[in-house]
Parts: C-alpha cells; sequence; structure tokens
C-alpha cells in the first residue's frame, strides 16, 4: 500500500520596496527579521536558526551527479527561522520563502498554505513600521515579473524509495503539464524567448514559458518538469521527497486544494503501481506550453502511443483510473475523507471547465482572473497588451488587503478563518511537525537550531544534543503531546526521549 | 484516437451525477453571483488599482529565482 502522502508547500514570493530604495534581499530580511523580532518579543524567546547539516541540494534522484549542472546554492547567511507552526520562514535568491511543515493531507495543506500567507501579511504590517514615512515592502504571490524572471511554488510529496525514479518520470509527467487546466494561477503575456507576445495574450500559467527539460537538477536555469533534487529530509533507504518545481502559486484556496489532492492521489497510484503508461506523453517540454497557451482547451497534444488527447482529455482518463483506485486500494494514503472530496471536485472542476469554464471562477484562479482582465478591457475598450491589463495580473497576487483583486474576485473558501488563525502559531498534529512546533514554542530557548530531520538542543553545561526525527510520521501529537506538555524544561523532555 | 475520444465521450454518465450531489456547486446559481461580483468589482477597481499601471508595470521587476 501506498505511504501516507505527507506533504508541503514552499512559496517564494516577489517582492517590492515602495516609496524607497532597496534591493529585494535586503528587503526580504527586513520583513522576515521585522516578523520575527515581534514573534520573538512576545514569546520573550532566543532565536532559533535553521541547522544546515543535512543539506544535500545537489545529489541527483537517478543516482549520479551531473558535472555541468549548477548545484542549488545554500546561502547560509540570510535570515532564516523556524516558526513554531513548524515552517521554514527565509530568504531565497533574493525573495522571503517560506516552507509550510509537513502535513498529511490537502486540505491541511492549503490551512498552512493560507497560514503563510497570513504571516507575510503581517510580516509586510510590522515591516512598515521600521522604514521611512511614506515607504512599504509590497509582496506579491505569483511566479513572474512578465519580464522573463520566475520564482517557484514547490510542492513536496513522501514517496517510497522503492518506486523506480523512472517510472515517477513517465506516469506523472502527464499531470504535471495537464493539471494547469484546474490550477494554473493565469498570465496576460507570454515570456517563452523567441516567442512573440502578441501570440499569447492570455495563458492558463504563470510558469509553463520557463520549462525547458523533461528531467534535471536545476531549479533556477533549464527548468525542468521533474526535479531530481535527492534531498529526502528523512530516512533516505525507505523514502524519497519529490521536489515539484512545475506548478503556480494559488490564489484559490480550492485550487491548491485541487493542485496538492490530485497530485497526491496519482503519486499514490504510481507507488501502487496502477497508473500505467497509458497518458506518457511523446513531448512533455512542447506540451506544457502548448496547454498553457490554449485557453480554449481545444489543444491536443501527442502521447507516446502516438494517440492525441486534449489536456482535459488526460485529466478525465486519470480521474477514471483514481475512481478505480478508490473501490481497489482505498485512499488511506491521502486521508478517505479528503480523498474522496477530492475526486468529487476534480469531477466537478473538470465538467464545468468542459461546459462552461467562467462557472468556476470562483475556483480556477486563471479564469478568475481572466474576467477581470477581460471585463476591464472590455469596459474600457483597451488593445490587447496595454499595460493596465497586465497590472491586473500582477496585483491579482497583491498580498495587502486592500490592494489585493484576488481578494476581490469571490474565490471560495473551505478553510475558516480559524483555521488560518491557529495554524500561524500552531504546528500540524499528524507528522513530526507537531514535535518541531511545540518544542519551539515551548522550549525555543534551549534550541539553538532546528531543520527538517532534527532539533538540536543546548542544555547549558552538557555538549548540543541533536535529537534526530528521522520518520515523517512520528513525532506527532498522539505520540509526544502528552510527554512534551508534561516536561517542564528541555532537559526533562530529553531524559524521558532518552528512556 | 478513436479509443481516448471513447473513453472521454463515456464520462457523461458520471458528469450527470454531478449535478445532482448537493455540495456541488450549482453552476447556473454561481454563475448569476459570479456575475454581479464581477460587475461590482469592476465598478470599483480603478479605485485599487495602481494609480499609474505603466510605472507599476514597468518598474516590477523580480530576480529570478528558483
Amino acid at each position: 500500500m501506498a505511504l501516507p502522502k505527507v506533504c508541503g508547500i514552499e512559496t517564494e514570493y516577489g517582492i517590492v520596496v515602495r516609496g524607497a530604495d532597496g534591493n529585494p534581499a535586503t528587503a526580504s530580511s527586513q520583513l522576515i527579521n521585522a516578523y520575527v523580532a515581534a514573534v520573538q518579543r512576545g514569546r520573550g524567546g532566543s532565536a532559533v536558526t535553521w541547522d544546515f547539516e543535512d543539506e544535500h541540494p545537489a545529489t541527483d534522484a537517478r543516482g549520479f551527479t551531473l558535472d555541468d549542472a549548477v548545484a542549488p546554492e545554500v546561502e547560509t547567511t540570510l535570515v532564516n527561522a523556524v516558526l513554531t507552526n513548524g515552517s521554514r520562514y527565509y530568504v531565497d535568491h533574493a525573495h522571503p520563502e517560506i516552507s509550510t511543515p509537513e502535513v498529511l493531507d490537502a486540505r491541511q495543506a492549503v490551512r498552512f498554505d493560507r497560514a503563510s500567507e497570513e504571516i507575510v501579511r503581517r510580516s509586510m504590517t510590522l515591516a512598515k513600521r521600521l522604514l521611512p514615512d511614506g515607504a512599504e515592502i509590497v509582496v506579491y504571490k505569483n511566479n513572474s515579473d512578465g519580464k522573463g524572471n520566475s520564482y517557484g511554488c514547490h510542492e513536496n510529496y513522501l514517496l517510497a524509495r522503492s518506486v523506480p525514479f523512472g517510472q515517477i518520470v513517465r506516469q506523472v509527467t502527464p499531470h504535471f503539464v495537464t493539471r494547469q487546466v484546474f490550477c494554473g494561477a493565469g498570465k496576460v503575456g507570454c515570456e517563452l524567448s523567441g516567442a512573440d507576445p502578441a501570440s499569447v495574450p492570455y495563458q492558463l500559467s504563470q510558469r509553463a514559458d520557463f520549462f525547458e527539460e523533461e528531467v534535471g537538477l536545476e531549479t533556477t536555469i533549464k527548468r525542468p518538469i521533474i526535479n531530481t533534487r535527492d534531498e529526502p529530509h528523512c530516512d533516505p533507504k525507505k523514502y524519497r521527497r519529490l521536489h515539484v518545481i512545475v506548478g503556480d502559486a494559488n490564489m484559490s484556496e480550492v485550487a491548491t486544494y485541487l493542485k496538492v489532492g490530485t497530485t497526491s492521489i496519482v503519486l499514490a497510484m504510481i507507488e501502487d503501481d496502477v497508473l500505467g503508461d497509458e497518458w506518457t506523453l511523446a513531448n512533455p517540454v512542447a506540451a506544457i506550453r502548448r496547454v498553457s497557451h490554449d485557453p480554449g482547451l481545444n489543444v491536443a497534444i501527442r502521447l507516446q502511443s502516438g494517440v492525441r488527447a486534449t489536456a482535459l482529455e488526460v485529466q478525465w482518463g486519470l480521474l477514471e483510473r483514481a475512481r478505480k483506485y478508490e473501490l481497489s486500494h482505498g485512499l488511506g494514503a491521502v486521508d478517505e475523507e479528503v480523498g474522496a472530496d477530492v475526486l468529487r471536485r476534480w469531477e466537478h472542476v473538470l465538467t464545468a471547465l468542459e461546459a462552461d469554464p467562467d462557472s468556476v471562477a470562483d475556483t480556477v484562479d486563471w479564469v478568475a482572473k481572466r474576467r477581470i482582465v477581460d471585463g476591464y478591457r472590455d469596459r474600457h475598450g483597451l488593445a490587447p497588451g496595454d499595460l493596465r491589463l497586465k497590472a491586473i495580473d500582477l496585483q491579482y497576487h497583491d498580498l495587502r488587503a486592500d490592494r489585493s483583486l484576488a481578494a476581490r474576485a469571490g474565490l471560495a473558501t473551505i478553510i475558516g478563518a480559524d483555521e488560518v488563525e491557529s495554524a500561524i502559531t500552531e504546528p500540524p498534529t499528524g507528522t513530526r511537525a507537531y514535535f518541531r512546533g511545540r518544542c519551539l514554542a515551548k522550549f525555543g530557548d534551549s534550541i539553538v537550531a532546528a531543520n527538517w530531520d532534527s532539533l538540536v538542543f543546548d542544555l547549558g553545561d552538557e555538549p548540543l544534543r541533536r535529537v534526530p526525527m528521522m520518520e515523517p510520521s512520528r513525532g506527532t501529537a498522539e505520540h509526544v503531546a502528552s510527554l512534551i506538555d508534561s516536561s517542564d524544561t528541555a532537559a526533562e523532555l530529553l531524559e524521558r526521549l532518552g528512556s | 484516437m478513436a479509443e481516448q475520444k471513447h473513453r472521454s465521450k463515456q464520462t457523461p454518465s458520471r458528469r450527470d451525477d454531478v449535478e445532482t450531489t448537493e455540495d456541488a456547486p450549482a453552476t447556473s446559481e454561481s454563475g448569476e453571483k459570479l456575475k454581479a461580483e464581477l460587475d461590482d468589482l469592476l465598478d470599483e477597481i480603478d479605485e485599487v488599482l495602481e494609480s499609474n499601471a505603466e510605472d507599476f508595470v514597468k518598474s516590477y521587476v523580480q530576480k529570478g529565482g528558483q
């Protein structure tokens, strides 16, 4: 049976300094420092920094090292904090980034993604107080500046190490190429080098223009549809972490839910070896662009079998397999209840996209954004290419409550405000993130460093003590809540953990 | 191709079911509501949009990331 599809979302945000000079790396640091300082004032704790001991971003899942590959750089000098909800808040490549804690299902992934947005929103407010009058740092949850520069929203999924990597590549790629019909965030214009921008006034995805390879290690140049970074952050003999760099950051909760939910199910099917190669694509790189450049959803892409199918047909095929999988294996790997709900919504969105895409303007970002762009264009008689239309595209993703167009687009929500609020400070209960977050909240003064798979404690006169967390599904509330509750000090906790 | 088309056409029976699922949004109603919301948004959008769209778009330049 497939492993629980432990998952998480890392979002690199766009950042702009208004009313003052500032470079984006400095502004990102100011933004994060303002938040971290406020949190620490609140709880009186000391800074907990990220521990790079177990980071190996240059290891390749295919089992070799590419000599000509550019190894991803980890910048150890920039701000890097771990929060009590188990997430990591840091500066990456001149962007602020939040990696959510590990969660067990798509619904929790949406909840912590929303909490991350809220953390950034509060950071903007806090940072503004530290800047000169009239200056502010503005953060955008998008993936491109419209000028050929892209930054990612990555998903991560736990997979069994025993699944051959080649099988994952063949079988999940069709989903990555076609899922953009419901989880594309929409983009005015085209950034494909050499393409005539006028030929693509609007497309489904922010990111599709930037993918040049089918498989590879890079994330910043020659981006591959399947990223091979083999850095599981857990027991490498048992697990791999599929690092998905192909998606858009979504403003719509339902879009994020479908993105993570459908992908979790597809990966569970691959792990249980029931998906097969029927949908393997002949040319994924060409296909991902063609699908993105086709808001009419009519273009057929070629499968390796020689058959041609539209993105919607591929999606119907995957959904049909998922329905069978539900009957044969159950959806325990993605949470039965969430899995069943994802299947229902998956079917609904495909039906609606086929019949009348505008009917899912409350859930699909590219549809919601297109309606605003087209509505504004028609009302003011603007020509395609008018910069006001691109301004609407960018401002859809503005995270300031009083400026965000997404917040005014009538998007449906699935996570209550109280659930978002609690996720800002409290960790999820079903993974090791619970142990990380609770320990930081209660024993933060005794923790000198933290990362995904360990915590490092300083108890004073003894050597530093590293507590490994190599099993993502251990350290949950069920396992350790009473232990943490009943320990008054970190020393007491470690003593009990050791016994 | 015939096989794929066939597969795709097999699904209408299930698609019909969707309309009867209670929790699924009723398309026509939500369509009306969405249209009204869009009109409202377009009425007020100029107050929210950056005042100089051209400058805003041109100055929105990011460093490439991951």
